[in-house]
């Protein structure tokens, strides 16, 4: 069967030879495009549409797993979400649990027989295409998340089962000033480039962490992530309105912002 | 654990020496072989004897244990932080000499009077002795027992942390040289190169003969470099333009170098890898994260009478450094730095003028250099 696939490897030869082996595995594959980092590949996800993304999970800018999930969230609405593989050089434990999952991996150096399996489970998924080669928003992010705590450097607080211990007060520092903001005062958390915005429904502050990290050191019952770069404390939404798009815009109480819920959180807000 | 103290890192060794319990049985088994023989010697009683032997044995070594104890955590306290054999419960023998004097006069009088409880006997106290040498003579049967034991006690003691020393000093070696080889010989690292490799046999063979020399040449290095003490300079050099060599295979246009190593300088004797996680500090932490890579320079130079070797890079920077796993590669580079030259070496990291970061090895030269 026909089908397109775009693969984003930073490293050239790598990406030439995944393409080389493809074409053996899988003649009638169509590579529509390399990318040689995570940037590129969303770019070139979101342009291109193709029906599979083969994802190096090391890359500069932004790895595959965050990759993945910027493709998921910003695939237009009506579209079935790509089947993604991630490749990586090193068979890390956690990623035996996805073999059989909608999201594969295969290993560098590529092993023809492994490659013959995913591209063999590929094509039956994009045969039956029920709709979701790569799965429900759901389940694919569920499975990032899993994933990326799983993958989380060695020796970080994410590597040792979410040990990190819970904040309660963020230090932001505005000129020489510390000031000190409870958690729980918090409405909103935005990821900004380097930084993260912190919220409250009196101003605003900069803090220099990566999301993730603030994440797992949040009480998950008190606040959900709903975009990939936004955190929202739940008690501060007082309404949730889903769109054709499966898009859910957020209002928040005592602010007067509108917040998105991408379609891979938006399951989160549903009537009991 | 002896239940008596609930102290923290004071009671740590001393698991490895007698329990408590133990050493309160070997003392009295003592007092009571003591107690038999005056019994046997002297005539009197022998379950009379025993009752005294075994109550002033035992206050005996109640007082010398908890003396000791109490008096090791006084000079703790005090400020002897450094005082291993207090950090033991061992005060030292001038101060235990006083422990066993006091201890065995106390226990002998109280273990008299505890006896005649028992017994409901009235034995002349010490006081009552007919002269000052009877006195004497009694304390002696406590005082001298009392010494041997805490002498046998102390010794036991003594080889038992040695021991334990010696252990955990074997154990801490061999997981930092585990730990060494395993965060040289990184997964990712390896498996990329070899998929290159792999890649290139197919496509330009000569090529791949040189990558696999330079692997080779890195590997050697890392599994060799765990073990000597030293190498010349421009070997450090050399294996740092294999593990360079590599990494622009893998990386192509993204990653420049540039190596100055002075002539003059190429044969002075350095740590082996000294560098060599610096560099890869540089290529992960600073190249790898930015999309268009950026440049490495590693230079040697002699200033003020130091080898000072310098990696810099013009990376994505130190931000963001400070939870990093990666530290692993500068502790451990400090770390044998302290261990071969104490205070006159040192390594330091900064951010490099215009943007990335920069590390700076301070090494002593050699005497005759």
């Amino acid at each position: 069967m026909h089908a397109s696939a775009l693969i984003a490897e930073d490293e050239p030869l790598l990406a030439a030879s995944l393409q080389a082996e493809l074409a053996i595995a899988w003649p009638q594959l169509r590579i529509v495009g390399t990318a040689a980092n995570g940037v590129a590949a969303v770019e070139q996800a979101l342009a291109l549409h193709p029906d599979i993304v083969f994802l190096d999970i090391r890359m500069p800018g932004m790895s595959g797993l965050e990759a993945a999930e910027a493709i998921a969230e910003d695939w237009a609405a009506d579209a079935p979400l790509p089947a993604f593989v991630f490749v990586t050089a090193y068979e890390e434990y956690a990623l035996r649990a996805f073999e059989h999952a909608a999201v594969d991996y295969v290993l560098k150096p590529v092993d023809a027989a492994r490659l013959g399996r995913t591209c063999a489970r590929l094509q039956a998924a994009l045969q039956a295409r029920a709709g979701t080669p790569g799965g429900t928003p759901q389940v694919l992010s569920a499975m990032l998340n899993q994933l990326k705590d799983l993958l989380a450097a060695p020796g970080t607080d994410a590597a040792l089962g979410g040990a990190a211990p819970r904040l309660t007060v963020l230090q932001a520092s505005v000129g020489a000033t510390i000031h000190l903001v409870p958690v729980a005062e918090v409405l909103y958390f935005e990821a900004a480039d380097k930084y993260i915005r912190v919220i409250t429904a009196g101003r605003e502050y900069l803090i220099r962490l990566p999301l993730r990290q603030l994440l797992q050191q949040l009480d998950p019952q008190q606040f959900w992530q709903v975009h990939r770069s936004v955190i929202v404390r739940a008690e501060a939404v007082a309404t949730a309105v889903r769109d054709e798009s499966g898009k859910v815009e957020l209002t928040l109480r005592g602010h007067p912002v509108r917040l998105v819920a991408s379609r891979l959180y938006a399951h989160r807000f549903k009537p009991m | 654990m002896s239940p008596a103290s609930n102290g923290t890192d004071v009671e740590l060794p001393e698991r490895r020496a007698l329990p408590l319990l133990a050493r309160a049985l070997i003392s009295a088994a003592y007092g009571l072989a003591i107690g038999a023989a005056i019994a046997f010697l002297h005539g009197q009683d022998l379950v009379t004897t025993l009752v005294y032997a075994l109550c002033i044995s035992l206050l005996c070594w109640g007082c010398l244990d908890v003396g000791r104890r109490q008096l090791a955590r006084w000079l703790l306290a005090r400020g002897g932080a450094g005082n291993v054999d207090a950090r033991d419960g061992w005060p030292g023998w001038p101060w235990m000499l006083l422990i066993i004097c006091v201890g065995s006069a106390v226990a002998y009088i109280g273990g008299t009077a505890l006896g005649d409880r028992i017994l409901g006997l009235h034995t002349p106290g010490l006081f009552a002795q007919s002269s000052v040498r009877d006195a004497m003579v009694q304390l002696l049967f406590c005082l001298v027992p009392a010494a041997a034991i805490s002498y046998y006690f102390y010794s036991r003691g003594v080889l038992a942390n040695r021991e334990q020393a010696i252990a955990l000093a074997q154990r801490q070696a061999t997981e930092n040289r585990l730990k060494l080889l395993e965060a040289q010989l990184e997964p990712h690292m390896l498996f990329n190169t070899l998929a290159n490799l792999r890649v290139l046999i197919a496509l330009d063979p000569p090529r791949a003969q040189a990558m696999l020399d330079q692997l080779i040449g890195f590997l050697r290095a890392t599994l060799s470099g765990s073990r000597a003490l030293e190498h010349p300079l421009r070997e450090e050099f050399a294996r740092i333009e294999d593990y360079l060599a590599l990494m622009r295979v893998r990386m192509v246009d993204r990653l420049d170098t540039h190596l100055d190593l002075p002539a003059a300088l190429a044969e002075l004797p350095v740590p082996p890898l000294v560098l060599q996680p610096l560099v890869e500090n540089c290529i992960k932490h600073g190249l790898e994260p930015a999309l268009a890579g950026g440049r490495i320079e590693l230079c040697a130079a002699r200033e003020d009478g130091m080898l000072v070797l310098r990696v810099r890079d013009t990376g994505v920077g130190l931000a963001g450094t400070a939870d990093d796993p990666t530290r692993f590669g500068l502790r451990q580079v400090r770390d044998r730095l302290a261990t071969l030259y104490g205070t006159r070496a040192s390594l330091t990291l900064e951010a490099a003028p215009g943007g990335g970061a920069l590390a700076t090895v301070r090494l002593p030269l050699p005497a005759a250099a």
